[in-house]
């Protein structure tokens, strides 16, 4: 078998053993079994994941990647074992992928503080470099141990996928072969990155692969957190808080004990759990609960009238908030203009809505500091490194076994089910499954923040744009799911909430803001964070700036867009290819709109009709 | 009380109230867990299985209303996940993150056996019902259209 792996200090280096005639097969084939999939339970096996490899290949040929992003259908559990086999060399016929365990030194994010963290549309690009370095260095491997045995330089050998081959004098030998004698050196090789694979030589990448995860999604067999079943179980919900931060005073228990089944009531900080033998005395349990809550700032909050202060603020140009693009002169631009358009824009609060209802098993062990946690999660090590710290304990005393996601788009990001499963598991000293109800996640959403937007352009007397003003007000998402010192540390930019405001748009004089509200709403990271509000604001604006001038709303960007040469291309793609122009039928119009976002050009065309 | 019924063409006995949610008894006592709970109101269709051949919303269903009756779920619509559906599922790659399929398809399985040619107004109307967050809605329409024409 061959187990490699990075060390923590980012030296390739070999830890454990590799040797042993049988190679590894691991028992990935066994259907409906539970607890298969995560890495956890092939470390019970043996695996090697669970040391820190990335890669074990069996004698067989099977090759097993552990690919440390989370799979809630965005596809990049595929896409990186794409990437990794690519540089590997791989069959990808014998690919499949397991889940790693919590070692963010070895598996961690370079884009993201080497988190195991799956968010950010950060998986493919962040780990692009990282992952074919490594799987440069196990094909490398496999190369050195065939051209040992074979007596022949290394330099005369290629590969074919999963096959090493010494094309002078005919003889090649599979990867499930080579693991079966290799030894691992005790010094992985260092690969420089002008050596890695040519984009022209790609077998695998660039191709429309079948994603690993469809299979078991068409019959009922992909594992979700909420599918797990743990011997000695019982079931769990919460009431939760009305408002966020109220924490319970009064909780009148007795009906909810009544019910059948119903086990235990049990108060915690911003909820009250019931536990259950089943989960529908669970349910049942929490309906008959009557639970006073402390009272807190935020239950005075009305966002309705709450949009209108924050619309109000945005129009009140002496209250400058904090700079986050700062161009030009935009003062002077506003005070030489010819003209000034202004127009503002509003965002609501938006629930995630993901299918799957948020949810976590876990037990805690009899000493009170260790757990073992079954969830799907887009922050894999915050929550280990959460739960350890809320049992004072280790990370290393943290097992998390990580599932598919029912949907993530951000609501799995944070750590907010492990103080609520941590202290249940604990009362109970039995593994506890927790599922909130519907109605509970519709009330506990962690929203993408409200906001409220003012934006401004400076013409001059040829109806040139020479100064913009954006101003974005809105509750900190950053501060709400970090700390304030987060923000900070950010120099008071929320980079969530700012997200998308930025544009590409030659306009010299630009000035971009943020004004920040404190209103105690629990606001998150939500699909596309800011962009998904302020690209509306920039498109929209730029749309009204175009209709007032008669101008095509394209001809109007590309000029704006001069300097952007990918910028024009993209946009003279969608252009071509969507029949911008054509005539449209009688009551039908089509909108067109531009935005770069996360590294990537996108337009669009859209058709509507009344 | 213990309550007997058929799953999947096998007896199935379970000791529950009989107003538990079919959705419970399948998923959590006989861990059939491809059912999902999405809303426990009838809103989303994620906990779609098959009553006597009818779709029906598990969640809504209290499990005394099945007693003596036959109910499918996604792990026995096909015993080796090539129902025509499921094939089509699978070439034209339609789950993203995959929490709503297993009602999609079962919600999809119940208008084939009923209309060997729905017009893709009958299968939009039929699948209504059914709530995907990811929007694969459009692949879900072409994957129907696709199992029918190959002979559901």
């Amino acid at each position: 078998m061959g187990k490699i792996e990075r060390n923590p200090q980012g030296a390739l280096s070999r830890r454990g053993f590799l040797a042993g005639s049988a190679g590894l097969t691991f028992a990935l084939s066994i259907p409906g079994a539970l607890f298969v999939r995560p890495a956890a339970a092939l470390a019970e096996g043996g695996a090697p994941a669970a040391l820190g490899a990335w890669v074990t290949i069996g004698a067989d040929g099977a090759i097993v990647l552990a690919i440390p992003v989370a799979e809630m259908g965005q596809g990049s559990l595929t896409g990186l074992a794409m990437v990794f086999a690519e540089e590997m060399d791989a069959d990808w016929s014998r690919v499949s992928t397991t889940y790693p365990p919590v070692k963010p030194e070895i598996f961690g994010n370079p884009i993201f503080g080497g988190m195991m963290v799956t968010y950010g549309s950060g998986s493919i690009r962040g780990y692009w470099d990282k992952v074919r370095l490594q799987a440069a260095a196990v094909r490398n491997v496999l190369m050195q141990a065939a051209a040992d045995r074979w007596q022949v330089p290394l330099g005369e050998l290629h590969t074919e996928p999963s096959i090493v081959v010494h094309a002078a004098s005919n003889r090649s030998m599979s990867y499930g072969e080579i693991a079966s004698f290799a030894q691992v050196p005790a010094t992985m090789p260092a690969i420089d990155k002008s050596a890695l694979k040519k984009m022209a030589d790609y077998r695998i990448l660039g191709k429309n692969t079948p994603r690993l995860d469809i299979p078991g999604k068409i019959d009922g067999s992909a594992l979700y957190a909420i599918d797990v079943q743990v011997p000695n179980m019982v079931y769990a919900t919460v009431l939760r808080t009305p408002v966020e931060g109220g924490t319970p005073e009064h909780v009148e228990d007795a009906a909810a004990l009544a019910v059948p089944g119903v086990l235990k009531v049990v108060p915690l900080k911003n909820s009250v759990g019931v536990v259950a033998e089943t989960i529908e005395a669970a349910f049942k349990g929490r309906s008959a609960l009557k639970v006073s809550w402390s009272s807190v700032p935020t239950d005075s909050f009305n966002s309705a009238a709450g949009l209108k202060d924050f619309l109000a603020r945005a129009a009140k140009l002496d209250d400058k908030g904090t700079s986050y693009v700062a161009k030009g002169d935009a003062d002077e631009a506003f005070a030489k203009a010819a003209k000034v358009m202004t127009a503002q824009y509003s965002s609501e609060y938006v629930y995630h809505a993901q299918m799957e209802p948020m949810n976590v098993t876990a037990s805690v062990g009899p000493a009170g500091d260790s757990a073992e946690i079954w969830i799907g999660t887009q922050g894999v090590s915050p929550n280990a490194f959460a739960a350890a710290a809320m049992l004072k304990t280790t990370p290393d005393k943290i097992k998390l076994n990580q599932f598919y996601l029912g949907g993530g788009y951000g609501r799995r990001s944070p750590a907010d089910m492990i103080p609520e499963v941590l202290p249940l598991a604990k009362a109970m000293q039995r593994p506890v499954k927790l599922i909130w109800t519907r109605e509970q996640d519709v009330k506990s959403a962690q929203m993408r923040p409200m906001t409220g937007h003012q934006v401004e352009a400076a013409l001059d007397a040829d109806g040139k744009v020479t100064g913009w003003r954006h101003r974005v007000v809105g509750e900190s998402v950053v501060a709400y799911r970090g700390t304030e010192k987060a923000l900070e540390g950010a120099k008071g930019l929320d980079g969530i909430v700012l997200e998308g405001s930025k544009h590409e748009y030659g306009i010299p004089n630009q000035s971009i803001a943020y004004l920040r509200e404190k209103r105690g709403i629990a606001v998150a990271a939500w699909r596309g964070i800011g962009a998904g509000y302020n690209k509306f604001v920039v498109e929209s604006f730029i749309d009204e700036i175009a209709n007032a001038q008669n101008k095509d709303p394209v001809a109007f960007r590309l000029e704006l867009l001069k300097d952007e040469p990918r910028a024009q291309a993209v946009i003279k793609a969608v252009v071509d290819k969507s029949g911008w122009g054509k005539a449209v039928a009688d009551g039908h119009a089509l909108g067109f709109s531009y935005a770069k976002v996360v590294e990537t050009y996108v337009a669009a065309v859209g058709e509507i009709s009344l | 009380m213990a309550i007997t019924f058929t799953v999947n063409n096998k007896p199935a006995s379970v000791d529950a109230g009989p107003e538990t949610p079919l959705l419970w008894v399948v998923r959590e006592h006989l861990k059939l867990t491809g059912t999902k709970y999405g809303c426990g109101a009838g809103m989303c269709g994620a906990c779609t299985v098959h009553l006597d051949g009818k779709a029906i919303r598990s969640c809504q269903t209290p499990v005394a209303m099945v007693a003596g009756k036959n109910v499918t779920t996604i792990e026995g619509l096909s015993a080796n996940s090539d129902h025509p559906l499921q094939k089509a599922w699978l070439d034209l790659q339609v789950p993203q993150c995959g929490y709503c399929q297993s009602g999609q398809i079962m919600q999809a399985a119940a208008l084939l056996a009923a209309n060997k040619n729905p017009s893709r107004d009958d299968i939009v109307r039929h699948m209504d019902g059914n709530i995907c967050r990811c929007g694969t809605y459009p692949r879900i329409l072409r994957a129907v259209e696709r199992a029918a024409k190959q002979g559901a």
